[in-house]
């Protein structure tokens, strides 16, 4: 169920927001916690304000793709849980879910932020693949911005599992000291535009009042990696110009929160 | 042992025994085998006159008869609307019910009422399968427009209204906002943007001390440091306002209706 849509929209055309942020703040506390579980070779929490969401980086050896022989890979996949939100239902991922992953590994992938080279082995035969599991604790708006920040958090807290040279046999229960090769450091922000004005960090209520959003992944260097447009209304070259420059902008910001807690 | 087992406002957790005896009647939450009465919740304990009764400290709401509650049309339907009451039943508002005008055959529902639009009505009935029926055609009820609406837990919805409404009363008079309370636990704030929030604020703050005492001593204290002052608004207009009222928390003299829910009890 969604209420206060029509006053999310008079509020926006009198340039203020329903809970009295500022448009490009951020809702308070965000938190960033890194090594959360034992069993996965990366992990990480995210909060940002209500929104908590786990991500678990895992390393398996696997046969390279017929068409990148030297490469390793990446896979992202998301849960939904229907206990992190009333909406959501238990079964395979519907489509909020495909696309969040979507988006997560395009803004990895595109940036070319693992260097797939190093994760190979055995050109042909062996490689790394790294899988990024994301699983939604609770949902309360601007997931997008969460869910990479969570994605790049366990990246940077994950290392290789010992590999039996000879055997090739991992043992997932001993960690080395070698992290994985990161080359860069891509980070998504989402802005909204609801009745003209551009919105940053959306309420869930603010999402479902929302004509349209551009979901912005981006490197430290300003680098754009991965674009994704929702919602049905159309956006102008300025709209885009404008929410390049916060998502930039922003995506610096969560990268020092994300900084300070990694040191 | 007969007589009460239990001292009021203790904490008592399912399957407790609370009192022995035809001297004491099962309220709410409550249940009797034999001549014992027993707790069907966990949640306080209070006596008034015969009726033992539990005031559970969370759950979801439960429809009852006489409720005034804050919906949502989900759907329209040939005769009326269909309102979800944000539990897990949904209401029926029959087009008889919603309005005393005149509304033909063909006339298109959705001009009065639109999916999505949020009303205050009552409930009517309350069926043993949980349909319920409301009503609009009462002062009070009516369709909402502008404001915002908030959810909180239904089991406190007493507190934020407060002995004799003085909690609401004091919010109101503070922040100069209207504000109406649904049993459900949606509330309807309209005001201030600024004040809107604050009571917003305000209501979590009794939400979550709702246990503790001198509670309107620190909502007042709250509201004074960040509520915006209120510029009065004229005589006419006040009274146009203060026209919904709320109602009270259930209190000594309810055993009436307490005595009448028991016979219309679920068995």
């Amino acid at each position: 169920m969604m209420y206060n849509k029509q006053s999310i929209i008079e509020l926006a055309k009198q340039s203020q927001r329903f809970d009295g942020r500022g448009f490009t703040d951020y809702r308070q506390p965000i938190l960033i916690t890194t090594n959360i579980s034992k069993t996965a070779e990366g992990s990480a929490r995210v909060q940002i304000g209500d929104t908590v969401i786990m991500a678990g980086v895992k390393l398996a050896i696997e046969k390279p793709y017929n068409d990148t022989p030297d490469e390793g890979g990446i896979m992202v996949n998301v849960e939904l849980t229907p206990m992190s939100n009333p909406d959501f239902e238990p079964g395979p991922p519907g489509i909020d879910a495909v696309e969040l992953a979507r988006v997560v590994d395009r803004g990895i992938r595109e940036a070319k932020a693992i260097d797939m080279k190093k994760l190979c082995l055995v050109p042909g035969e062996k490689a790394w693949f790294v899988t990024i599991d994301l699983i939604t604790v609770n949902v309360a708006g601007n997931l997008f911005d969460a869910a990479g920040l969570a994605a790049l958090a366990a990246l940077k807290s994950a290392f290789f599992p010992v590999c039996d040279p000879e055997t090739g046999v991992i043992d997932y229960k001993q960690k080395t000291n070698k992290a994985l090769p990161l080359l860069k450091e891509p980070l998504p922000v989402t802005v909204f535009k609801i009745c003209g004005s551009l919105f940053l960090d959306v309420t869930l209520e603010e999402e479902k009042a929302a004509e349209a959003r551009l979901t912005i992944s981006s490197d430290p260097d300003g680098t754009i990696s991965a674009l994704q447009k929702g919602g049905t209304a159309p956006l102008t070259l300025e709209d885009i110009e404008r929410m390049i420059d916060l998502a930039t902008e922003k995506a610096a910001f969560l990268r020092k929160e994300l900084n300070r807690t990694i040191a | 042992m007969t007589g009460l087992l239990v001292s009021e406002r203790t904490i008592v957790v399912p399957g407790e025994a609370l009192a022995d005896g035809m001297d004491y009647l099962p309220g709410d939450y409550t249940y009797r085998v034999g001549e014992a009465i027993y707790a069907r919740a966990l949640g306080l304990v209070s006596l008034a006159g015969r009726v033992l009764r539990i005031t559970p400290l969370a759950g979801p709401y439960v429809p009852r008869f006489g409720d005034k509650i804050i919906g949502q049309i989900i759907d329209i339907t040939m005769t009326g609307w269909r309102i979800s009451t944000a539990t897990a039943y949904s209401a029926l508002l029959n087009v008889k019910d919603a309005t005393t005008r005149f509304v033909r055959k063909t006339d298109d529902l959705s001009r009065m009422m639109a999916i999505g639009d949020m009303v205050v009505v009552k409930i009517v009935n309350v069926t043993s399968q949980r349909l319920i029926d409301v009503t609009m055609k009462e002062p009070g009820l009516h369709r909402i427009s502008g404001g915002r609406i908030i959810r909180m837990s239904c089991q406190k919805v007493p507190r934020v209204i407060g002995k004799q409404g003085s909690m609401i009363t004091l919010i109101k008079d503070k922040t100069g906002c209207s504000i109406t309370v649904g049993q459900n636990g949606l509330v309807w704030i309209r005001g201030d943007a600024d004040n809107e929030r604050v009571v917003e604020q305000a209501i979590r703050l009794i939400e979550e001390k709702s246990h503790m005492e001198g509670l309107t001593e620190q909502v007042d204290a709250f509201l004074t440091k960040h509520a915006k002052p209120v510029v009065r608004a004229p005589e006419s207009e006040r009274q146009f306002a203060e026209q919904e009222e709320m109602p009270e928390e259930p209190g000594e003299e309810g055993s009436e209706r307490e005595r009448e829910q028991y016979t219309m009890g679920e068995n």
